[in-house]
């Protein structure tokens, strides 16, 4: 068995980063896919409200979280559904708000300060308990119950929602549903990465991946072995050399981003020749001029 | 025969301005009718409105004899909206695309054997049967549009409604909707289809009705002569392509 995996503490830590490696991207694929990308990152800073009500009400922080979370992702939704006030305006309440609030509640909280979110923030998996482990595998669960089971239909929501509508999906439901998803997932991740990281877990992996992916169904498998690899490398690189887990992930993440990027023009060029040669013979599309 | 979309005195209104000021809207089984009209005279605000997207504030619709309102059986309406809402943040190939489609049927339920047959279907009565793994990006406006066709044929549907199936359309992809259209009108299918100019769709068409400031000013059963009688848009009348000079055939 290699070094790292000796400690339970680094164990746990392993788990936890490969369940978020694999739930944040199938998530978060379809907040890219509706141009909502930021849309974790809202929620993640209304979580932190969450956290500190639990030190509050002296409850698990994470549960607290979760609730606060999904509070939150619902009024945006809803938010968003009613047309009233501007996707980008109803975030950027949230991340003030959660923000400020949070900061605030801790202070109100007997012997609590600022220092006490700061795990939460930036994240501390090697701290991760078993009875956090057990919390992370029920909500992983249920967000890949959910992104996977419901892949047809929240792809129809997100790709193209009035015909969605039309189809007689219920759009309204999904669209909660998702939210609920994507804040279920915020809590799970603010432990591997924190808070302010948690969306970069939901979003870069996919971006990587829709660089060279042609199918939605690639881009989302691409996006979790993109995400798996980046939380597992990152944790093990964290143990052998003394920096903080989230940031790694995150920078590996971008510089996996940005390997793909410069991939993707040679990758295309390469297709559109094999293409043209394989294509060459009659392969005019259907509807060319006869002529 | 009991008309597939029946509307009388329709209104409705968009951010608090008045869009349709008493619309009446027929359309019986197989029939193929065009909204004509200039642009802000109503035409996608009565489609949408037709398809539950827009809510009236007066008057009555009823889709296959039911009022809109009960109406549940949205399997039985395909649905082909402006070609801009197609677009997602994420790759996507045109198989699952037309897909989505077939959801009018199975709703929360996974799609099985029998949808990825319809599909196959969907997608070779707009001839793309070949293109099923391509990215949506990589295609033509025609063939973006030809794939929006698709999905919205993969539940079979009695009523086909378009919003602008022409716009951004090369002539030879006119050539293959009208084609299509013309199969499906003579397997018994409505359809209902907003349109800036006739184009090789002309002769399809047994009525059209023209809007005009969210009323009808009037209605066609002879479309061929309209574009000439009737420019859509002033700019039309100085455009070649306005007048049905490409008839069908010549291509």
């Amino acid at each position: 068995m290699p070094e790292f995996l000796e400690p339970a503490f680094m164990q746990r830590a392993l788990l936890a980063a490969l369940l978020i490696g694999v739930a944040a991207p199938s998530v978060g694929i379809y907040l890219v896919q509706r141009r909502q990308a930021l849309m974790g990152d809202g929620i993640g800073h209304v979580a932190l409200t969450g956290v500190a009500l639990g030190f509050l009400f002296s409850t698990s922080h994470v549960w607290m979280a979760v609730l606060v979370s999904v509070a939150g992702g619902v009024i945006m939704e809803l938010v968003r559904y009613s047309g009233k006030a501007r996707g980008d305006v109803a975030l950027a309440m949230m991340f003030y708000g959660g923000m400020a609030g949070g900061v605030m509640i801790v202070n109100v909280a007997p012997g609590g300060t600022t220092a006490n979110l700061t795990s939460y923030l930036w994240g501390s998996i090697t701290t991760v308990s078993p009875s956090d482990i057990t919390t992370i595998v029920l909500l992983t669960a249920v967000v890949l119950l959910i992104a996977f089971g419901l892949r047809r239909q929240l792809f129809s929501v997100c790709q193209d929602e009035e015909f969605a509508r039309v189809t007689g999906l219920p759009v309204r439901l999904l669209n909660l549903l998702l939210a609920v998803t994507a804040a279920a997932t915020v809590t799970v991740a603010m432990r591997v990465v924190g808070l302010l990281l948690v969306s970069a877990l939901m979003v870069i992996p996919v971006v990587a991946a829709q660089q060279t992916a042609r199918s939605f169904a690639a881009t989302l498998g691409l996006a979790i072995a993109f995400g798996v690899t980046v939380t597992l490398s990152g944790t093990v690189s964290s143990y052998y050399v003394d920096v903080p887990p989230g940031a790694t992930i995150v920078l590996l993440a971008i510089g996996l981003f940005a390997l793909t990027a410069l991939l993707a023009t040679p990758l295309a060029r390469r297709r559109a020749r094999r293409a043209a040669r394989a294509g060459a013979p009659g392969a005019a599309p259907a509807a060319a001029p006869a002529h | 025969m009991e008309p597939v979309i029946s509307l009388g005195n329709g209104t409705a209104e968009l951010g608090g301005h008045p869009v349709l000021r008493g619309v009446d809207l027929t359309v019986h089984p197989g029939e193929v009718v065009a909204l004509l009209g200039a642009n802000g005279s109503g035409k996608s605000t009565t489609v949408r409105a037709v398809v539950g997207q827009v809510p009236l504030t007066g008057g009555e619709l009823r889709l296959f004899g039911t009022p809109v309102r009960e109406f549940r059986d949205w399997q039985r309406i395909g649905y082909v909206p402006q070609r801009s809402t197609a677009a997602g943040g994420v790759p996507a190939t045109v198989r699952e695309i037309v897909a989505a489609g077939r959801l009018a049927r199975r709703g929360l339920r996974p799609l099985r054997r029998a949808d990825r047959a319809a599909v196959d279907r969907a997608l070779a009565v707009v001839g793309l049967a070949d293109r099923g793994r391509e990215p949506v990006g990589s295609l033509s406006g025609g063939q973006h549009q030809r794939a929006l066709i698709a999905r919205a044929l993969t539940t079979e549907p009695d009523l086909l409604v378009m919003d602008e199936p022409l716009a951004g359309v090369d002539l030879a992809s006119q050539q293959v909707l009208a084609d299509t259209l013309d199969r499906l009108a003579g397997e018994g299918t409505a359809v209902l289809v907003v349109l800036h100019e006739l184009g090789p769709l002309a002769p399809l068409i047994d009525r059209a009705v023209i809007l005009s400031g969210g009323r009808v000013e009037r209605t066609a059963d002879r479309p061929e002569q309209l574009p000439d009688a009737h420019p859509c848009h002033p700019a039309d009348a100085v455009e070649p392509s306005a007048r049905p000079q490409l008839q069908p055939g010549i291509l």
